[in-house]
């Protein structure tokens, strides 16, 4: 192959000269920084193929082929804009690529009827890239002067959504392992552990343990074999910005895992991808096809006596497998039941031998620190949390995705000026930080900024980085019922605080979201007795649980019944539930100026609760209406409502 | 062609503990479960009692101990999900396959799972139909979309 010919012996080698002329132009060509035809790229990550970037691709072929154009389609990954999926940039030329939201695969002619004829669409545009070498399209506005892009700083997102995450070339022609390969033929390990000891980088998986002090443990530790492993077992509903990362630039996860195993002189690298994400473990498993065939993997790299190897392992889904020690027993082929710490996996983890488990995210940053040194590193963020974090926003925002920000940038700025706000012109309630052991924050504690420190101190949690904003709409009760659900059913039962506990929790908080109906004296004593102890529990599971997971089991609960108080009473004394979400607890009536008396909600009604005759207004009997809502969705007249 | 279960335990070494996850993915992935032979041949072979073997597939949740239906329902229950009104979107799958989560019907054509996160949080509520997104759904679709798969059958 040419291609890689040219790349190991003109830019990886090394006496590379990189300033010659050629050498410039061809990188360019291979990161499609100049073009020669036009180039189609469709953000195909997974949010792209849910909204439909298969059906685009089709297309796009299909009116490639019908109108004999030369063109070149390329599936890039997510660059972060989920809601405006599937998003379809086009390079003609000598002109800026240009991108365009939601092109769905009917719409695709008039687009490309559009841009093959010099003419930009009104609809549906989203920006131009900025690029020095390139005409700019009049009227169209710089990506990275959108509201969403300017107040974010890319350093593990830089390329995603931008590069061809298929082709390890295109990495290679953006200055990628290049830095590996300073590493190796330059740096002793205990260098490389010193620069990102001072870079000051921590943990982004939610513990923010120093990344360099880990190292430097597992580096001092004497065996004679160390591994390395790759957590990418995303299990947290609401984050996916590993898998937005390994889907849209795998190669960068790659060398940082390279650096990090050089570092601490592990020869042996495991990938441990949740199940489920299909499509990461494919790149995964496509690029690191392509680093044995550069020559990257094996024995004696680049002639720098530096051997190197990574498996991938699927991980066969459990939450708790996001914890390191209970990661180690599931490749061990064991459950994944977390160890008693110390000894701390840098000095035993896996088959007893030392081995450093890092986050994707924390890996992805090590290219970056090691090509601009740890000061340039140091620059972004706050004296406590150096660097950038990812945050997955989902929920009720007007923009869903993955936003990159500085440490130390305020909640408020993320989901106001970055996400635009909550969706439909809705009031903003809460917002969900750290998945579900993270904790709700209501608005009054939105100007807490990012960081480590900032929000423990206020008994919240960064985790791995999911964002969920909540409306007027959404019941705290609800929600801290939902979690307290999925934590129980996730509790691995090791500890009998977290595996019962949790359970009382939740049946704890059925009880106050169900409807009384026939309850005998004991019961509602029972009912209030758990309100009562619902404190002293939580205390309980958080001061006795072996794990990180089962220490934070009870904050979900915690946060939400600190902040929004007057929602928990509300539902145990009024028996009411603002939202509307607790179904048990609506109660209905029938308007009787629009009911004209069809019987629809009188046949449907499964607890005989609504009376009346046929052609005159019902009524509904309050006492033996169970919720059930049928009424209400039966009635054509909109005369059923809620109190 | 299916491999015989011979053929995907001998690609393991005997008696390695670690391959004991790779080896009941690899069976399930050409089986579509894990049956009461695949569990005692692969204990025999990873040198465990099979009672062990049980307990850790049980542990995770990706392991399935009955066949899946020819078309495969899986809804979303991550927090998004959640608050777009993904469990009454569940029981109304339910109610109109008439299963609960976690069965298949009895004559093979149907079952469905409940997941945790399938990362479409932008699409909210999401589910999946043998790979097949659906996203935003309402609850007055759902019925359509089953009868859509009902007569395909």
């Amino acid at each position: 192959m040419d291609e890689k010919k040219f790349l190991i012996e003109k830019v990886l080698a090394v006496k590379a000269d990189l300033t010659q002329r050629e050498v410039i132009d061809a990188l360019a060509l291979l990161r499609h920084d100049t073009v020669n035809i036009p180039v189609v790229y469709i953000g195909s990550g997974t949010c792209g193929k849910v909204a439909g970037a298969n059906d685009t691709f089709v297309a796009v072929n299909r009116y490639l082929e019908e109108k004999n154009i030369k063109a070149e389609v390329v599936q890039v990954g997510c660059i972060g804009l989920c809601s405006y999926e599937p998003l379809v940039d086009i390079q003609l030329p000598g002109k800026a690529r240009i991108s365009f939201k939601s092109i769905t695969h009917e719409r695709v002619e008039t687009l490309l009827d559009d841009i093959f004829n010099s003419e930009v669409p009104t609809e549906n545009v989203l920006g131009q890239f900025n690029n020095k070498r390139h005409n700019r399209w009049n009227n169209v506005p710089l990506i990275n002067e959108l509201p969403f892009f300017r107040l974010q700083h890319r350093v593990v997102l830089a390329n995603c959504g931008v590069s061809n995450p298929d082709s390890i070339s295109d990495y290679i022609a953006r200055g990628g392992y290049q830095t590996y390969l300073k590493c190796i033929r330059n740096y002793t390990s205990e260098k490389i552990c010193n620069i990102v000891d001072q870079s000051g980088l921590r943990g982004r998986g939610g513990g923010g343990y120093l990344t360099g002090e880990k190292w430097m443990m597992a580096h001092n530790t004497v065996s004679d074999q160390k591994y390395l492993i790759c957590n990418a077992a995303e299990s947290d509903p609401g984050a996916f910005m590993d898998r937005a990362v390994i889907e849209g630039d795998p190669h960068l996860l790659l060398e940082g895992i390279a650096i990090t195993a050089y570092a601490i002189g592990a020869t042996k690298a495991y990938i441990y991808v949740m199940d489920e994400y299909s499509q990461a473990y494919f790149m995964l498993n496509q690029a690191i096809n392509q680093l044995k065939d550069f020559g990257f993997i094996g024995y004696n790299i680049f002639e720098s006596g530096v051997d190197f190897k990574i498996t991938l392992v699927k991980g066969p889904g459990a939450f708790v497998c996001g914890e390191e020690t209970a990661l180690i027993n599931s490749i061990e082929g064991k459950r994944g039941m977390p160890r008693p710490k110390p000894p701390y996996p840098a000095i035993e983890g896996l088959f007893g031998k030392p081995t450093v488990i890092n986050n994707v995210e924390t890996l992805a940053n090590i290219p970056f620190i090691l090509r601009h040194g740890p000061l340039h590193f140091n620059e972004i963020g706050i004296p406590e949390a150096r660097g950038t974090k990812v945050f997955a926003i989902s929920g009720k925002a007007m923009i869903t995705g993955l936003v990159e920000v500085p440490m130390g940038t305020s909640i408020r700025d993320i989901i106001f000026k970055i996400a635009g706000g909550v969706k439909d012109g809705k009031d903003f309630k809460a917002v969900q930080i750290g998945g579900p052991s993270g904790s709700c924050l209501p608005a009054s504690q939105l100007d807490l900024t990012v960081g480590y420190e900032s929000l423990w101190s206020e008994g919240a949690i960064i985790g791995s980085g999911g964002m969920i904003v909540m409306d007027e709409d959404t019941c705290m009760v609800d929600i801290a019922k939902f979690f307290m659900n999925f934590l129980q059913k996730e509790s691995c039962g090791k500890c009998i605080p977290c595996r019962e506990g949790t359970r009382r929790i939740h049946e704890i908080l059925e009880n106050i979201t169900r409807r009384p109906t026939g309850e005998s004296g004991f019961e509602v004593l029972e009912r209030f007795k758990g309100i009562i102890q619902l404190a002293d529990l939580s205390e309980v599971i958080r001061d006795t649980s072996l794990c990180g997971l089962g220490q934070t089991a009870p904050n979900p609960l915690l946060s939400a019944m600190k902040w929004f108080r007057d929602e928990f009473e509300e539902h145990v004394f009024d028996r009411k539930c603002r939202a509307g979400v607790c179904k048990e607890l609506r109660l209905f009536y029938i308007d009787v100026d629009k009911c004209i008396g069809c019987v629809a909600c009188l046949r449907k009604c499964p607890s005989n609760a609504i009376v009346g005759q046929p052609r005159q207004p019902h009524f509904i009997i309050e006492e033996k209406c169970i919720g059930c809502g049928i009424c209400f969705d039966v009635c054509k007249f909109v005369a059923v409502k809620l109190k | 062609m299916q491999a015989s279960l011979d053929e995907i335990i001998s690609r393991y070494k005997a008696g390695s503990r670690e391959s004991l996850l790779p080896l009941l993915q690899d069976i399930q992935i050409e089986f579509g479960y894990l049956n009461e032979e695949a569990i005692l041949r692969v204990g025999q072979h990873i040198k465990l009692p099979s009672s062990k073997v049980y307990g850790i597939a049980t542990f995770y949740d990706q392991f399935r101990f009955v066949q899946k239906g020819k078309f495969h329902f899986k809804v979303c229950r991550g927090t998004s999900c959640h608050m777009h009104g993904s469990l009454s979107i569940l029981r109304e799958v339910e109610r109109v396959l008439n299963l609960k989560e976690g069965q298949t019907s009895r004559d093979g054509r149907f079952s469905l799972e409940a997941v945790s996160c399938m990362g479409a949080c932008g699409s909210a509520p999401v589910m999946n139909v043998n790979g097949e997104f659906k996203t935003a759904i309402a609850i007055q679709d759902i019925a359509q979309i089953i009868n859509f798969y009902r007569s395909t059958i």
